[in-house]
């Protein structure tokens, strides 16, 4: 044993409750590292290992790290410099700040209107199909499948302004002139939103069906015995039935849509006029596409203030759907 | 992805919790489905058999149909269309089935040009690795959270579920510079595949599947085990993951579609072309190919999910189900 050459673990017989001196405690016993290997303490630690590493560099560091850095000044070549709130002086008083902030609240508010309740409606139309439910599903679900860059840069060609463009030779079969989509500031918005909800409608449906299909079907029995009608049974039955997960299904989108940066980087890059540059955008450039080197400490600073605001609803989120599972 | 818009590096902190509360849906739905009586909706035969809903409701039908033939399989079949068009005719006229012949030359020219082979491997690259580290991480964490079960066990899968609470957005800056600077080895991972693979493993919601999954199964069989003279590494190997192929499965087929959709992280950290994936390759190339090679590309990359997606379609559905097939 090679453990007795060492003074600390030179008192071995470790199966013993412990030294007279710990006596008072006799159940937390002093450990010598032999107890501890034995009570298979080691093995718990080789396992432990691999996520410890990981989540401590990856995950737990970063987070440490992002609230430290939106106090100092960080450049990369000289150590960082502490300057108190000044990052967060130096966002809030940017004057694309409120504009980043505004559309994405235009996104966020636009992807509710189209798309919260086009997935709801085609759901619950879906459910009633009764042959080749399977089709529709899959039709539904086709965009999904398509990798959001090729959905993003397909739909640049769609949106070509000329008069020749997809999107235009459409409108022109319905006598309807040709749109600028994403080169003015008032059709880009719009046009990234109606692209974006193409692209998630279907995997709300799959959900929404899966939904639908667990409402217990002797709830619209006793509906009918009552004499309601299909729209009381879809008022009185369906949708509070849907409750729990609509209201999943709205905090998921606004949480998403706070953090939307595909469309409008792809797209329009915050283009035209700025008119679709949004927070996750602003943060982007400050860290990434900054001509005097990376704002770092401002970029944290943003995401910070994103975060604990994004926090807050996913904190709601688990409290609600904690009271409703157990209920 | 369950949200318009998709988010920065991982997925949607709570999409995780989503998953698993409608996993009970699903197995009531397939429970259902094979009771034919059970299975009825809003309408009841009665309604079905009035002339006015009956008419109604096959209007609604060709209506649905024809819309999603058109939303969904639309654009996927002009894509198809205008990859073997010339690039004058796809720009004058978007919608006439080649006037002037076909263009096959473009798939070739996108395969060759494009190097879209050399792209594709890249993107299996990130997603295989990005796979074994997700499926690695949280199998040997859930069982040393669920089986092994040290003292600080509670206090550690409280900091994992912490990290379910901050969105992705907050990592973005810190999570670059530990890449650009990281500890201990100190040299930057910068352009190696490490900066993708290891920031995807640190996902807490594969290590809360997996170490729910892990409590569910039966403690006598560890006992049984462990008298029988197996130790921690056997029990592991030969017992608790052969049980536990379908979460695997559930955790891998979102940690390759995650990885396959990725684009801002790979961005940033991929900054060399000849490590980029697919995703992160065809914006940038896209300003100095001409359109008709372009699509050509673009329709070769969707190719591929879509072939796997018609194969594999009830495990698609099934997974969407599962959680709206994550939005990365």
């Amino acid at each position: 044993m090679t453990l007795t050459a060492k003074p600390a673990a030179a008192t071995p017989p470790a199966d013993e409750p412990g030294p007279p001196a710990a006596s008072a405690r006799p159940k937390r016993a002093r450990r010598s590292p032999l107890t501890w290997i034995r009570g298979g303490g080691a093995w718990n630690l080789a396992f432990l290992a691999p996520m410890l590493i990981v989540f401590g560099v990856f995950s737990w560091g970063p987070i440490v790290q992002s609230v430290v850095m939106s106090f100092q000044k960080t450049n990369l070549v000289s150590p960082p410099v502490w300057v108190g709130l000044d990052n967060f002086a130096r966002v809030l008083s940017d004057p694309n700040l409120s504009t980043a902030v505004l559309n994405t609240m235009y996104f966020a508010g636009l992807a509710l209107l189209f798309g919260f309740p086009l997935p709801i409606i085609m759901a619950v139309l879906m459910s009633e199909v009764k042959r080749g439910k399977g089709l529709y599903s899959a039709l539904a679900y086709l965009p999904v499948v398509v990798p959001p860059v090729v959905a993003v840069l397909l739909w640049k060609v769609f949106y070509n302004a000329s008069p020749d463009g997809v999107f235009n030779t459409i409108l022109g079969f319905f006598g309807i002139p040709p749109q600028p989509w994403l080169q003015s500031s008032a059709t880009a918005m719009p046009s990234l939103v109606i692209e974006a909800t193409w692209a998630a409608a279907g995997g709300s449906i799959i959900i929404y069906l899966a939904a639908l299909i667990a409402v217990p079907p002797e709830l619209y029995d006793a509906a009918e015995v009552d004499g309601a009608g299909i729209w009381r049974k879809i008022w009185h039955v369906t949708l509070p039935q849907l409750r729990g997960i609509l209201f999943i299904m709205l905090i998921l989108q606004v949480i998403g849509t706070a953090q939307v940066f595909l469309e409008p980087y792809l797209f329009t890059g915050g283009g035209p006029n700025n008119a679709t540059l949004t927070v996750l955008l602003l943060i982007y450039r400050y860290a990434f596409q900054n001509s005097l080197g990376g704002a770092y400490g401002e970029a944290t600073a943003l995401s910070l203030m994103l975060a604990i605001f994004l926090g807050l609803l996913s904190w709601l989120y688990f409290k609600l759907t904690d009271r409703w599972s157990t209920n | 992805m369950t949200t318009p818009g998709t988010t920065a590096p991982a997925t949607t902190p709570v999409s995780g919790r989503l998953r698993a509360q409608l996993s009970g849906l699903v197995r009531r739905r397939e429970k259902d489905a094979g009771d034919d009586g059970v299975d009825r909706g809003i309408l009841s035969d009665h309604d079905r058999k009035r002339g006015g809903v009956r008419v109604s409701m096959s209007t609604v039908h060709v209506i649905l149909f024809v819309g999603l033939v058109i939303a969904g399989l639309g654009p996927l079949l002009w894509l198809a269309k205008a990859a073997i068009t010339p690039t004058q005719d796809t720009l004058s006229q978007p919608f006439a089935l080649w006037p002037n012949g076909m263009d096959w030359e473009n798939l070739s020219a996108a395969w060759n040009d494009i190097h879209i082979d050399r792209y594709f491997f890249n993107t299996l690259v990130v997603a295989a690795g990005s796979w074994f580290f997700q499926v690695f991480i949280a199998t040997t964490a859930g069982y040393a959270l669920s089986v092994l079960r040290p003292k600080y066990a509670p206090i550690l899968n409280a900091l994992v579920l912490a990290t379910l609470f901050i969105p992705a957005v907050v990592l973005l800056v810190p999570l670059y510079l530990t890449i650009l600077h990281p500890p201990v080895i100190g040299v930057s991972m910068l352009n190696t595949y490490w900066a993708v693979w290891l920031p995807a493993a640190a996902n807490a919601f594969n290590i809360l599947l997996m170490k729910r999954f892990f409590d569910s199964l039966p403690r006598e069989v560890f006992e049984a085990a462990r008298t029988d003279g197996a130790g921690p590494l056997r029990v592991f190997w030969s017992i608790v993951l052969p049980m536990s192929k379908p979460i695997i499965g559930v955790v891998s087929v979102f940690a390759v579609i995650a990885a396959w959709k990725d684009f801002l992280w790979p961005l940033l950290v991929l900054p060399d072309p000849a490590v980029q994936p697919l995703s992160v390759r065809l914006p940038a190339v896209q300003s100095q190919t001409e359109l008709d090679v372009f699509l050509a590309a673009l329709a070769i990359s969707t190719l591929i999910p879509v072939v796997l997606f018609l194969v594999f379609q009830r495990l698609f559905l099934r997974g969407a189900g599962l959680g709206g097939a994550v939005k990365g």
